[in-house]
């Protein structure tokens, strides 16, 4: 269910695709943002890491999309969307291990096949959504207040 | 341990941040893949040994609020990574020391391991290595 309480705060950044010597800086922008509301350093460090992840696959993999931040009373909302190509089974790219990384990201350090389920192990809801062709929508969410372990 | 005892120790200059020389990191992790550290470092102050130097680095030191970065094997970052660093106020240091050796040296010396988070693959091991 969409949760109705009010917004606080909604930041919407571009991603470019392949963009190394930018690739990261909106997670650093949305941690910032979080410090500055008073979340707690769970929140702060839990967002951060689902962030990151989640800019870096539509950096390498996506042809570009982006990153919005969606502040709410009762949560954080982190939705990562991008324009294509979409993804054919959400299962198998959901397990851990499987990549699809080219060279020259796992040159980088990226590649291990864990982003997915680190950005699940940090949410308290998470999901998948995507259309071959069309694009993938990841959103995950962070509630406050709600005990995490 | 401080980290004007880890630059003693592995002889390491600071690249940024030498006017925090005294601050204390908790424990340490040493890996070239970012994949790794965002996915099994849990704690906050950890301090980063690694041999990859680009940007993302950096970022994911900060976004993960770790104590400091130890790059090892002599490799340097570019100027505008230690630029960017100087921002986040993340200290960096450089060694000319192989990996395995630091991380040697740091472990012998009294620094601890970082806590691996249990990873989901742990149970497909031949054992329990996890410690
Ligand atoms: N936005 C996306 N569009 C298309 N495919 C994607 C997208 N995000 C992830 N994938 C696919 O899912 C796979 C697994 O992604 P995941 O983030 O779990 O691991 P990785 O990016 O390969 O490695 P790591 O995140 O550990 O560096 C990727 O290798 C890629 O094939
Ligand atoms: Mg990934």
């Amino acid at each position: 269910m969409p949760s109705r309480t009010p917004l606080v705060l909604r930041r919407i950044y571009p991603v470019a695709p392949r963009d190394l010597e930018q690739a990261g800086t909106v997670s650093t922008e949305v941690r910032r943002e979080l410090l500055a509301l008073g979340m707690s350093p769970d929140v702060v460090r839990r967002a951060s890491v689902i962030c990151f992840e989640g800019e870096m696959n539509i950096v390498l993999y996506s042809q570009g999309g982006r990153v919005i931040l969606l502040v709410k009373e009762d949560r954080v909302e982190l939705l990562f969307s991008d324009d294509g190509p979409g993804i054919a089974d959400i299962e198998l790219v959901s397990q851990p291990g499987y990549s699809t990384a080219p060279d020259w990201a796992r040159e980088l350090g990226f590649g291990a096949g864990l982003g997915i389920n680190n950005m699940e192990q940090n949410s308290d809801l998470f999901e998948i959504r995507s259309r071959v062709g069309e694009g993938t929508v990841v959103r995950a969410t962070i509630l406050l207040g709600v005990p995490f372990f | 341990m401080k980290l004007r005892e880890i630059a003693e120790l592995v002889e390491a200059n600071f690249i940024t941040g030498a006017d925090q020389a005294e601050r204390e990191v908790s424990r340490a992790f040493a890996a070239d893949l970012l994949s790794d550290v965002l996915a099994m470092v849990q704690e906050e102050g950890v301090l980063l040994i690694t041999g990859m130097t680009t940007p993302q680095v950096v970022r994911v030191a900060e976004v993960m609020n770790m104590g400091a970065v130890l790059f090892v094997r002599g490799k340097l970052p570019a100027a505008a990574t230690v630029e960017y660093a100087m921002g986040t106020g993340i200290p960096l240091l450089a060694t000319r020391r192989i990996m395995f050796e630091t991380c040697g040296i740091l472990y012998k010396a009294g620094l601890h391991a970082a806590q691996r988070k249990q990873m989901p693959l742990d149970h497909a091991l031949p054992d329990a290595t996890r410690s």
